[in-house]
């Protein structure tokens, strides 16, 4: 029964799925026709970027946008506003004013305007705003916001599994076995073959940590209206960075002595070859990031494309076939969804697995 | 070109939030759980274990009970066979006594027929004598005119000493 409950479930939040981007993009071009036309790269876009506001649907004043706290750190300390403060101007100008300084907000950066300008001018050539500076921005914008849902979800699944063992020492049933058996998959099948039976326990808090993370935020990506976490390059350089700064704070003696200076090989080759393994180090973790991002945008923009061929044909006849396109992309992004968790994880194991090796000295 | 520009305030919020998750995930969530699930891999395993060794247990104490079988088996056998000889011995014991003491009983018959015979053909000589001198007598005592009378006379007397 509850699987079948789950199905609907499934089966209802897919169909707002696919509604609420052609309901979005629909009022987008009644609105639009009268200046300019549909422009698909705009909308993926707008679907793929960070941004202030966490919009569902709607456009402009009466859009539907929940709104987010933005945390500016300048000069003169923090200043804090709710996102709702620029009334859903991305165009820089809207000025929001906070202890006698000038905010702008143009295409979800925000600007802080230079004393005495009241608009934001940018250089023709460089596109560098010439009166303004970006301030740190802390802000909890939409792909932090989501963050935090996937840390809620985190934190619900696995303190309860922990509850769970407090009260017995059975196997735990239902959803939570499903967690335990994938901790057990992360351990046995992950962490166990690339790091080895000796020295895996030490690093199973953070392949753990990162497979659920990974996974979790690209299904919650998957939703309607949410966030596109994973598929942000600056998510992914953190979390490839995690695994960099793993490598290089465990890298054992063995590791270094192989990137440096290659033992077994004639003299004159070692220098090139320390090039590059010591480029290899780096490019390592940025292959990890970098694939993570390509992959997870690169799904949503297949999906948003095939719904927005609707609008570039302007004829709806054409749902027909990129509906059920786009939810055949989905069905196959719920399985990248796992799969990249799983080779991300995987990867930063196998990468720890080899700086931690205890070589055999020939 | 924004889509590859990493955005420092996403990028620290990401540490922030992944540092925080392991912390607290490690504490109160991964080292919790793998230990119960290591500590009930090794029950199950001591479990099995446990059992494989009571298996094996079980079959000593089968292949113990079954030559202990096979033992008061044998041992019955051997009872039986001996009992089987020993009625054998007894029965013979038997039947050489009984010949024995049949013969014996025999013997002793066959001295008393014996002696017993002696003393009547002792009698019989001792009657066969007194009846022909009895004879003798009669036939001394009776002047005989005729051979015939005399004849006669003896025929009768035979007859006499036949119905005796």
């Amino acid at each position: 029964m509850a699987t079948h409950k789950s199905f609907k479930i499934t089966v209802a939040l897919m169909l707002v799925f696919f509604l609420s981007p052609i309901l979005g993009i629909a009022d987008n071009k009644t609105e639009d026709t009268t200046e300019e036309s549909f422009n698909p790269t705009e909308m993926i876009m707008h679907h793929i970027s960070d941004s202030h506001g966490w919009h569902f649907f709607g456009e402009g004043e009466d859009s539907f946008t929940i709104p987010l706290p933005v945390i500016l750190w300048t000069d003169d300390g923090i200043t804090t506003f709710m996102s709702s403060a620029f009334h859903h101007d991305v165009e820089g100008e809207h000025i929001v004013e906070r202890n006698g300084q000038k905010f702008v907000n143009y295409h979800e950066k925000i600007y802080l305007l230079n004393e005495g300008e009241d608009e934001l001018k940018f250089d023709e050539e460089t596109h560098a705003a010439l009166n303004a500076d970006r301030p740190f921005d802390l802000s909890i914008t939409k792909n932090v916001a989501s963050m935090l849902l996937t840390v809620l979800v985190m934190f619900i699944f696995f303190l309860g599994l922990a509850k769970h063992y407090r009260k017995s020492k059975f196997a735990p049933k239902g959803f939570k076995n499903i967690l335990e058996t994938l901790v057990i998959f992360v351990r046995d099948e992950i962490a166990k073959p690339q790091i080895g039976e000796k020295k895996y326990m030490k690093f199973m808090p953070f392949l753990l940590t990162v497979f659920f993370f990974i996974w979790i935020t690209n299904l919650l990506g998957l939703l309607p209206g949410a966030a596109n976490v994973t598929g942000n390059i600056s998510v992914t350089v953190a979390l490839g960075l995690f695994t960099l700064a793993l490598i290089l704070v465990n890298g054992n003696r063995d590791y270094w002595q192989h990137v440096f200076w290659m033992p077994g090989i004639p003299t004159f080759v070692k220098p090139i070859l320390a090039i590059v393994e010591i480029l290899g180090v780096f490019i390592k973790p940025i292959a990890l990031m970098i694939r993570l991002f390509a992959n997870i945008t690169a799904g949503h923009i297949i999906i948003l494309s095939l719904i927005g061929l609707i609008f570039i044909l302007e004829n709806a006849g054409v749902a027909a076939i990129s509906v059920p396109f786009a939810l055949f992309i989905t069905v196959l992004e719920l399985l990248v969804a796992f799969l990249q968790a799983f080779i991300f994880t995987m990867l930063s194991a196998l990468f720890i697995g080899m700086a931690v090796q205890e070589h055999e000295h020939h | 070109m924004d889509l590859i520009t990493p955005e420092y305030g996403l990028f620290v919020w990401q540490v922030v939030v992944l540092i925080i998750l392991i912390f607290i995930l490690t504490k109160f969530a991964w080292k919790p759980v793998m230990k119960a699930v290591a500590a009930r891999e090794d029950s199950i395993n001591d479990a099995l274990a446990s059992a494989e060794k009571a298996k094996e247990e079980m079959a000593n104490l089968k292949a113990d009970n079954e030559k202990m079988l096979q033992q008061a088996r044998a041992e019955r056998d051997e009872m039986l066979k001996e009992a089987q000889q020993i009625k054998k011995n007894i029965i013979a014991e038997a039947t050489d006594d009984a010949n024995k003491k049949s013969e014996a009983i025999l013997e002793k018959a066959k001295v008393t027929i014996e002696s017993e015979k002696k003393q009547a053909l002792a009698e019989i000589k001792s009657q066969v004598a007194e009846i022909s001198v009895q004879i003798a007598e009669t036939v001394v005592k009776k002047q005989l005119d005729n051979k015939d009378e005399q004849m006669k006379l003896v025929d009768k007397m035979l007859d006499d000493v036949k119905l005796n």
